[in-house]
């Protein structure tokens, strides 16, 4: 039976010398780092040019991986770094549930969208739209917990907070997001 | 609302429990209370029904995807970014010594010859210094063919080569080490 190889075993391969094996890790990681980018970058030629930014500092930080977390951890946390610098780098303007730009934005595509166009919004679309509303912060903590396969516990070392603190934010997170889909999907909500 | 939890609980506590009844983070004993709330409370069920919708829609959401040539753009930015490790990391110092000490042996050795050769009691011009005493020694009794001295100088270039090549599969080993 044929089974993908184990991440520390691609790393030790990349570590002696075989750089074409690190193309399975950026393969094998790319949409779920894009994803998380996405939630701190909006824009998603920037957001490309991060993430892969991700892969190439991990890249060179590789031989400080000791392997005492999952290297998904380690690289959603390298992730998260990355974006948060970017950030303060160029003083992007973040979307949050707290900005009120975003209430106009969301208001003008929900406005801008036929009554048969939304209809055909399937409900994925829709739970995307939603996490594109929250800040930063709530949409990192619902993505590495349903998409990223973190436990608590990771999600507190990536994001740097106590793992308490992280079940809140989830609590929190998903409570906000719901309202969200009520308030802005739920024509949508209703058809399905 | 009294419950099994023996307590009052308020919507965002009943919200709370449900949320680690269904992520699974819920105490064994809890897991059993609240299966039993959702299944006999009409307030717990329906708040039940409402965030499982939401826990399930986020379980369908699809992760984000990069452009086509997102791999490759990192793996060429890697190849082309490839430090080497530091000189001195690859040269062994001993051979440094080694070769130092070599040149230095071949040069003192000269100089003893020479000045062994040197007649210091012939009375000469008063500007003749040492130096061209040394010059006037006799080394053709150590190099006293043309053959000899091609054999030396082939040595010689024979021996750097292998020195250049050892230090090339030394720099080799160590940056796949790297």
């Amino acid at each position: 039976m044929h089974t993908e190889p184990a991440d520390m075993d691609i790393i030790s391969l990349v570590l002696k010398g075989d750089q074409n094996a690190y193309s399975i890790l950026v393969d094998r990681y790319k949409n779920y780092v894009f994803t998380i980018v996405l939630r701190y970058i909006k824009s998603r030629e920037d957001a490309e040019e991060v993430a892969q930014d991700v892969f190439i500092k991990a890249y060179r930080s590789l031989a400080a991986f000791k392997g005492d977390s999952k290297f998904s951890t380690w690289l959603y946390t390298v992730t998260t770094t990355t974006c948060i610098t970017f950030l303060r780098k160029k003083k992007l303007e973040v979307h949050s549930l707290d900005n009120e730009r975003v209430f106009e934005v969301a208001d003008s595509v929900d406005s801008g969208m036929s009554a048969n166009q939304i209809e055909q919004k399937s409900k994925v679309n829709m739970v995307n739209e939603a996490i594109k509303m929250l800040s930063p912060d709530d949409a990192q903590v619902i993505t590495l917990f349903y998409k990223g396969e973190q436990t608590l516990e990771e999600i507190a070392q990536i994001m740097g907070k106590e793992p308490n603190a992280v079940k809140v934010q989830l609590h929190r997170a998903r409570g906000r997001l719901k309202e969200k889909m009520e308030k802005y999907f739920s024509a949508e909500v209703r058809d399905i | 609302m009294k419950d099994t939890f023996n307590i009052p609980l308020e919507e965002d506590e009943i919200e709370v429990k449900l949320w680690e009844y269904i992520d699974g983070l819920a105490k064994a004993d809890e897991m059993s209370a609240i299966e039993k709330l959702v299944q006999e409370n009409a307030e717990w069920k329906a708040k039940y029904q409402e965030l499982l919708e939401v826990h399930e829609s986020l379980n369908l959401v699809e992760l984000e995807q990069p452009s086509l040539r997102f791999t490759k753009n990192v793996m060429e930015e890697i190849a082309r970014l490839q430090i080497a490790p530091a000189a001195k990391q690859y040269i062994n110092s001993k051979i440094i010594w080694g070769i130092g000490g070599f040149f230095i042996t071949v040069i003192v050795s000269f100089l003893v010859y020479g000045l062994a050769q040197i007649d210091w009691s012939t009375s000469q011009s008063v500007n003749t210094g040492v130096l061209d005493k040394i010059t006037d020694a006799d080394y053709t009794k150590v190099f006293n063919n043309t053959f000899v001295n091609v054999f030396i100088m082939l040595n010689v270039v024979l021996g750097l080569m292998l020195f250049d090549r050892y230090l090339n599969d030394k720099k080799k080993k160590l940056m796949k080490e790297a």
